[in-house]
């Protein structure tokens, strides 16, 4: 009877109201931050009656004013209309490159860490193989082979992102593995793949959610600066770090043009930090986070 | 001898106290709870003899003793009342960079984990001599020689070679001596000793308490052993005060103490030492829980528990009061030991 | 001492063995006839039949790995066919100077992240601590070759406090030259920095012997300097190590910024070359540095804490 008892690791907790009473300010702050960044990419075309791509060569380097909120860029763009659409851009990549190898990063550490043995033995050597590497050269690598553009993009970060998830959950199945509930599962005869996935699973990911808001910044980071270089999106797409490269000449008599786009990332990282440290915080990690 | 005024300590503080203290209270303040760790404290401890501090975990034994040498970490949100007199000085007065002189010379305290006292990464002679070199500005030469003595009267055998040697290579017991050595270095005049056996083995345990009460002897120096452990005690001090959520609730001579306990706690405690003697198998524990300092009520702290318990006990605030000569109990009752060991 | 070098190197040969093969395959994914796209589909077909031959692309795959591996070992990574140099050449004048790079931006970064996180721990859940973090946050989420345009516009341009671009002469040169590049990298590494320093500083202040050290009568002085800082040092070691591969991800963007002829505008002038027999070779040399590195600084933990040492 204990170990049936035993198997119902967490009771469900009631209500959202409740849970986000748990929140603490810098989760509600980022996460807010966050939903409002989402949102304005998502309603961009209503947010401003300029088209991203339209050049008016009338209205070259114009200062922040009322009619150009963020002003305009050498090419007579609007910079907020570009702001906006490049929000698209650099959340839906950034969404992406995070998201997916979470999903198998965990998916391979949590059965080498249960299961051990050969899996895990190679898991590790593969692991050591893709943190000898600085990532970005690795990425840039990867994207020198396939040519630059957002597929090589995402083709080299599931190559390669997904070895810090695999880490993480590979680590908490190790302690996990040991606990009672979980042995309480074996004993009852639950197949391996049942036990992993339906019992162990929900407890161990938590390191790996907090980990992918660092993530989901590093890979805008990643996305603006391949761009930078020339390895990523190219212009005229409004890709935040891709402005930046092709307005930099222009950074003494027009700080607008570089330092919008900057102020994006800088506000999209922050709130997407500010998230990570409340949820490590919601899931006890830290006892007293940032506020 | 003197009779019920709360505000005088547990006897009459003689000349030769050396620590009387007087209405101590802590207080940590955390978003909505407040908590006594000590609560009114009132204590005299004569020179050169050694006080047995006894409670279980969450007493305020540790508390206390912080609470004295001002320790408290300045992280926890500690308000602190009353009045500690060291040698007639009220050590709450001084400033910041007296108290530390005087910890590291006259008012020593030693603590319970020998394994994590020392710094993992220094050479062990140079943590015991550490004070002699601040304080007593002894030259690098002059200190050695004397760490080197310490640990010899410590008993560490090869004291020269092993001056030179980290934490990690000795044991639980040769750690202990080398925390005592470093607490001895300046020939302190007050010792406060926090649980220095419970983390050693049984057998160390007795040679530990045997070098602090010859050290004891021969230095002159004041001992204030604190455990849980009643029988450690029993070996080693001179009198007794038994501590219970935060308060002093019995104090007294030791052979006074385990003849005839006057409050139901202290009993219990008895109740539960192990007796090789009688032969008994049976541990008499004390029924219930330890009690939460958030929520103490008015009256006796100890009334859930009480096997002596009446309605009064809940509600009348309780305070030490003298039961015999030289022996103080805070129970509302204490007749009703007498009445039940007679 | 010997044993331990022995041990690690032991253990480090499946990783290179596994660095080794991914740095070789890396010319043998792409996509099409890479010589055709290095030269732009236009060579003659007599002189990518040559290049093929001499590459030694037509012989057998493990064949060309083994060559691959052994030329490597002799210092011989091959030839730059874009710049018709040996790509050895092309790595002697570059490591240098991304390995003065790095370790100038490191030691920046140190000396700006240790106060903070001290301050941060000391003053653990008031102010400081986290203005510290919320600043670390910004900081962490500021995409380096920003901060490194504005450095440059700002100081160097209008200030005219620093040249914006070469490495200098001399000693004092290449301090000079290199302070606005050092200074990014350091504020692109110094939030993690902070963030783990923070976290072993309050390890240590929470650590029992520091309780032991106050109820010595130490004063907070000493007991910082002598106690908390020899003892977070060697976490501030291993951070360092385990973000190596970090610093260099940012000194590629930073060498780019700053027109700094080290191994990462290599890397990146390569791939806009198609030049993939360097970026091969410039991607086994990285990784060799990061293992280098990590070794270097597994000696240096021996050195500073003898439990190591001696257990």
């Amino acid at each position: 009877m204990a170990a049936v008892e035993a198997l119902d690791a967490a009771p469900p907790s009631g209500g959202l109201r409740r849970e986000l009473g748990r929140w603490s300010p810098s989760l509600k702050i980022g996460a807010g931050l966050f939903l409002a960044i989402v949102l304005a990419g998502v309603f961009a075309p209503w947010l401003t009656p300029y088209d991203p791509f339209y050049q008016d060569y009338d209205t070259i380097l114009v200062p922040p004013t009322w009619a150009h909120p963020f002003g305009t860029d050498m090419n007579g763009r609007d910079l907020l209309a570009r702001v906006l659409f490049g929000a698209r851009i650099d959340l839906q990549i950034g969404f992406i490159t995070t998201i997916v190898p979470l999903v198998y990063g965990v998916f391979l550490g949590a059965i080498s860490g249960y299961v051990g043995g050969a899996f895990d033995m190679v898991l590790m050597r593969v692991l050591d193989v893709a943190i000898a590497f600085p990532f970005l050269v690795l990425i840039i690598v990867i994207v020198a082979i396939l040519g630059p553009g957002a597929h090589s993009i995402y083709i080299s970060v599931f190559l390669v992102g997904w070895t810090m998830y695999a880490r993480l959950a590979r680590a908490e199945m190790l302690v996990e593995r040991n606990k009672e509930y979980i042995l309480a599962a074996r004993v009852l005869g639950f197949g391996r793949g049942r036990i992993i996935f339906g019992h162990a699973l929900p407890n161990i990911i938590n390191s790996s959610i907090v980990f992918s808001m660092s993530d989901f910044v590093l890979n805008i980071l990643l996305v603006s600066g391949l761009s930078f270089l020339g390895l990523g999106i190219a212009p005229p797409a409004p890709e935040w770090g891709a402005m930046i490269a092709e307005s930099k000449d222009y950074m003494r008599q027009a700080w607008w043009v570089t330092t919008m786009p900057a102020l994006a990332i800088l506000l999209t990282g922050t709130a997407l930090s500010l998230i990570g440290d409340g949820l490590a915080q919601r899931f006890g990690q830290n006892r007293r986070g940032l506020m | 001898m003197d009779t019920v005024t709360v505000t005088k300590p547990t006897r009459a503080a003689a000349a030769d106290d050396i620590l009387v203290i007087r209405g101590l209270t802590t207080e940590f303040r955390g978003r909505r709870t407040r908590i006594r760790a000590n609560d009114d404290i009132h204590l005299a401890v004569g020179r050169g003899t050694t006080l047995g501090i006894v409670g279980e975990s969450g007493s305020g034994k540790s508390v206390l003793c912080r609470s004295i040498l001002r320790l408290l970490p300045p992280s926890a949100d500690a308000h602190v009342e009353g009045a500690v007199e060291y040698e007639g000085r009220d050590l709450r007065q001084l400033g910041e960079a007296e108290m530390r002189r005087l910890r590291g010379t006259e008012l020593r305290m030693i603590f319970q984990n020998p394994m994590t006292s020392l710094n993992p990464l220094w050479p062990i002679g140079d943590q015991i001599t550490e004070g002699l070199r601040v304080y007593a500005g002894l030259s690098a030469a002059a200190a050695r020689s004397r760490g080197v003595e310490l640990l010899g009267r410590v008993g560490i055998p090869s004291p020269e070679q092993r001056f030179d040697e980290l934490p990690f290579q000795w044991s639980g017991g040769m750690l202990q001596r080398a925390v005592i050595a470093m607490a001895i270095a300046g020939s302190p005049k007050l010792l406060f000793a926090d649980e220095p056996t419970t983390a050693l083995d049984v057998t160390i345990q007795d040679q530990i308490l045997a070098l602090l009460l010859e050290l004891q002897e021969r230095m002159g120096m004041t001992l204030v052993l604190v455990s849980h452990d009643l029988a450690v005690v029993a070996e080693t001090c001179d009198r007794i005060a038994v501590m219970y959520a935060g308060r002093i609730v019995e104090t007294g001579p030791t052979k006074a103490i385990f003849s005839s306990p006057r409050h139901p706690y202290t009993l219990g405690l008895l109740g539960s030492i192990p007796q090789l003697a009688t032969g008994s198998n049976r541990l008499t524990p004390i029924p219930g829980q330890p009690p939460d300092l958030a929520r103490l009520g008015p009256g006796c702290p100890f009334a859930p528990r009480c096997s002596y318990v009446s309605p009064d006990c809940r509600t009348t605030p309780v305070r030490l009061e003298a039961v015999a000569a030289d022996h103080r109990s805070a129970c509302l009752h204490p007749e009703r030991l007498a009445q039940a060991a007679a | 001492m010997l044993r331990f070098i022995v041990g690690r190197f032991v253990q480090m040969i499946p990783v290179l063995i596994g660095v080794s093969l991914v740095s070789f395959f890396a010319i043998h994914f792409v996509p099409g006839d890479p010589i055709q796209i290095m030269f732009m589909g236009r060579a003659s077909p007599e002189t990518v039949a040559r290049l093929h031959a001499e590459l030694g692309l037509d012989r057998p795959l493990w064949q060309q790995y083994l060559s691959f591996i052994g030329n490597a070992f002799q210092g011989d990574l091959g030839r730059s066919l874009v710049q018709k140099v040996p790509i050895s050449s092309l790595v002697a004048d570059g490591l240098p100077v991304s390995l003065y790079l790095l370790a100038y931006g490191a030691a920046l970064s140190v000396l700006i992240a240790v106060p903070l996180a001290m301050w941060a721990a000391v003053r653990r859940d008031h102010l400081p601590d986290h203005a510290v973090r919320l600043i670390g946050m910004i900081g962490f989420a500021m995409p380096p070759f920003w901060i490194g345009l504005v450095l440059m516009v700002f100081f160097g341009l209008e200030l005219g406090w620093f040249p914006i671009r070469g490495f200098g002469e001399d000693l004092p040169g290449h301090l000079y030259h290199l302070f606005l590049p050092a200074l990014t990298m350091a504020l692109f590494l110094a939030p993690i920095l902070i963030q783990s320093l923070r976290s072993s500083i309050l390890d240590v202040l929470e650590a029992d012997y520091i309780e032991v050290a106050r109820a010595k009568g130490l004063s907070p002085l000493r007991i910082l300097v002598k106690h908390v800082l020899r003892n977070a040092a060697i976490p501030v070691i291993t951070v360092l190590a385990v973000n190596v591969g970090w610093m260099l991800s940012g000194a590629v963007i930073v060498e780019t910024v700053f027109t700094i002829h080290g191994l990462g505008s290599q890397l990146v002038r390569s791939v806009g070359f198609r030049d993939y027999p360097t970026v091969q070779g410039l991607a086994l040399v990285f990784a060799a540095i990061v293992m280098a590195i990590n070794l270097l600084a597994d000696l240096a933990y021996m050195a500073i804490d003898r439990r190591v040492a001696k257990g």
